[in-house]
C-alpha cells in the first residue's frame, strides 16, 4: 500500500478522534452540574480534542512550516490551559463558589449538603 | 474530511454559547467564552486547511495568544474589580 | 550566560521559523528584535533556572511522552463520564495530595500536570499540599497512588 494513502488515514481517524473529544467536551460543559465539574469538561477539550485535531493537521502538513507553527499553537495550549483553568478555579474558590462534592455515604443527591464540609 | 472537523468544531462553539448565555455565575461565563476561544484558534488552523491557505495558521496563534491574555484579564478583573496593580490587603500577587 | 544565550538561539530559532523569509535585511531585523527581547527580558531580571529551565531539558524529553500518554488516558476515562447517562456517572470530590518535589518550579510542573490532565484540577497549593478537585472517584484513586508526583519530582532532577 502506498505511504501517502496510509498517513491520509491516520490523519483522517486523529481529525474525526479530535471531533469526537470536541463535542463530547462541549456536550459535558452543557451537562454537568456547577462550574468545578465544567472545568473538567474544558478540560477536554482543550487537551484531547485540540491534541488529536493538530495531531492530524500535523500529517496532512508533512514536513513543512505549516507544521512547526501547528507544534507552536500545541505547545501554547498545553503551557496556557492549565494556567487559565487554575486561575479560574482559585479566583472562583476565593470569591465564595463552593463546589458541589459527591456524598460518599452511597445517597445520592445534589451534594447542597456535602459541599459544607470543606 | 476538514469539512467534518469544522462542523464538529461549529457544533462545540454553539453548544459551548448556550452554557455562556446560562451562565449561572460569572465564571461560568468566562469558561465557557475561553472554551469557545479555544474552539475558534481550532477553527481558523481548520479552515486554513480546508481553503488551501495555511497561512491563516498565523492568525490563529495570534488569537491563541490573545484569547490567553483575554480571559486572565477578565478573570483578574473580576477577582479585584479593576485591571491595575493589586491592593495592599490582597493574598495574592498579580496573577 | 548560559540562560542567556539559550534563550536568544531560542527566539531567533522560534523567529526563523515562524517568518519562513531569509533575505538579509529581513534577518537583521530578526536579529534587532531577538538582542531587545533579550535585553529587555535581561533587565527584568526573569532569565534563570525558573524563567528559563535548561535543566530540565533532557529528562522532559522522557517526562512529556508519559505525560501525554496519561492525558491520551485520562481523555477517554473523562468521556466516558460525559457520555453516561444519569447522575452516578460522576463522584465530584476534593483531596489533598502531598508533594514530594523540592523547588517550587517542580511543584508548580506536577500542579500543572495535574490539571492537564483531564478528570484532575489544582486549585489551591498551600505549603507543599496540592488542592485537588476530581471528576470521578476513579481519578482521585488515579492520582492517589503517586506515580505523577514519582515522575515530577523524578524530572526536576534531584533524585
Amino acid at each position: 500500500m502506498d505511504i501517502s494513502v496510509v498517513i491520509d488515514i491516520a490523519s483522517w481517524a486523529l481529525i474525526i478522534a479530535g471531533s469526537v473529544f470536541l463535542v463530547i467536551g462541549g456536550i459535558g460543559a452543557l451537562r454537568f452540574p456547577d462550574f468545578f465539574t465544567r472545568q473538567h469538561a474544558a478540560g477536554i477539550t482543550d487537551t484531547g480534542g485540540a491534541g488529536f485535531l493538530i495531531a492530524g493537521l500535523l500529517l496532512q502538513g508533512g514536513l513543512s512550516l505549516v507544521s512547526v507553527k501547528l507544534i507552536f499553537i500545541l505547545l501554547f495550549f498545553f503551557f496556557t490551559s492549565p494556567t487559565a483553568t487554575h486561575a479560574l478555579a482559585q479566583a472562583a474558590l476565593s470569591s465564595g463558589l463552593k463546589p458541589k462534592l459527591h456524598k460518599t455515604s452511597g445517597d445520592q443527591g445534589d451534594g447542597e449538603d456535602a459541599s459544607s464540609k470543606i | 474530511m476538514f469539512a467534518t472537523a469544522t462542523i464538529a468544531l461549529l457544533v462545540t462553539i454553539a453548544i459551548t454559547l448556550v452554557r455562556a448565555f446560562l451562565g449561572p455565575t460569572v465564571y461560568d461565563r468566562i469558561l465557557a467564552i475561553n472554551m469557545i476561544g479555544t474552539k475558534t484558534v481550532l477553527l481558523i488552523a481548520v479552515l486554513g486547511f480546508l481553503m488551501g491557505r495555511p497561512e491563516f495558521l498565523d492568525i490563529a496563534l495570534v488569537y491563541a495568544l490573545i484569547n490567553f491574555i483575554g480571559t486572565i484579564a477578565i478573570m483578574k478583573f473580576f477577582k479585584y474589580s479593576h485591571l491595575g496593580l493589586p491592593h495592599s490587603g490582597d493574598d495574592l500577587g498579580d496573577l | 550566560m548560559l540562560h542567556l544565550i539559550s534563550l536568544s538561539t531560542t527566539l531567533f530559532g522560534t523567529w526563523l521559523l515562524m517568518s519562513g523569509h531569509y533575505e538579509p535585511l529581513i534577518l537583521g531585523f530578526g536579529v534587532g528584535s531577538t538582542l531587545f527581547t533579550v535585553i529587555v527580558v535581561h533587565r527584568m531580571d526573569v532569565v534563570d533556572h525558573e524563567g528559563h529551565p535548561l535543566h530540565l531539558s533532557l529528562r522532559s524529553l522522557i517526562y512529556f511522552p508519559w505525560l501525554a500518554w496519561e492525558i491520551v488516558k485520562a481523555n477517554i476515562d473523562v468521556a466516558r463520564a460525559v457520555l453516561t447517562p444519569g447522575s452516578n456517572a460522576i463522584q465530584p470530590n476534593i483531596m489533598k495530595v502531598p508533594t514530594s518535589q523540592k523547588s517550587e518550579l517542580g511543584q508548580v510542573i506536577y500542579a500543572n500536570s495535574i490539571t492537564l490532565t483531564p478528570g484532575t484540577v489544582t486549585i489551591d497549593l498551600v505549603d507543599g499540599e496540592l488542592e485537588i478537585h476530581a471528576l470521578t472517584f476513579a481519578a482521585r484513586d488515579g492520582l492517589a497512588t503517586g506515580e505523577m508526583d514519582r515522575r515530577a519530582s523524578w524530572l526536576e532532577g534531584v533524585g
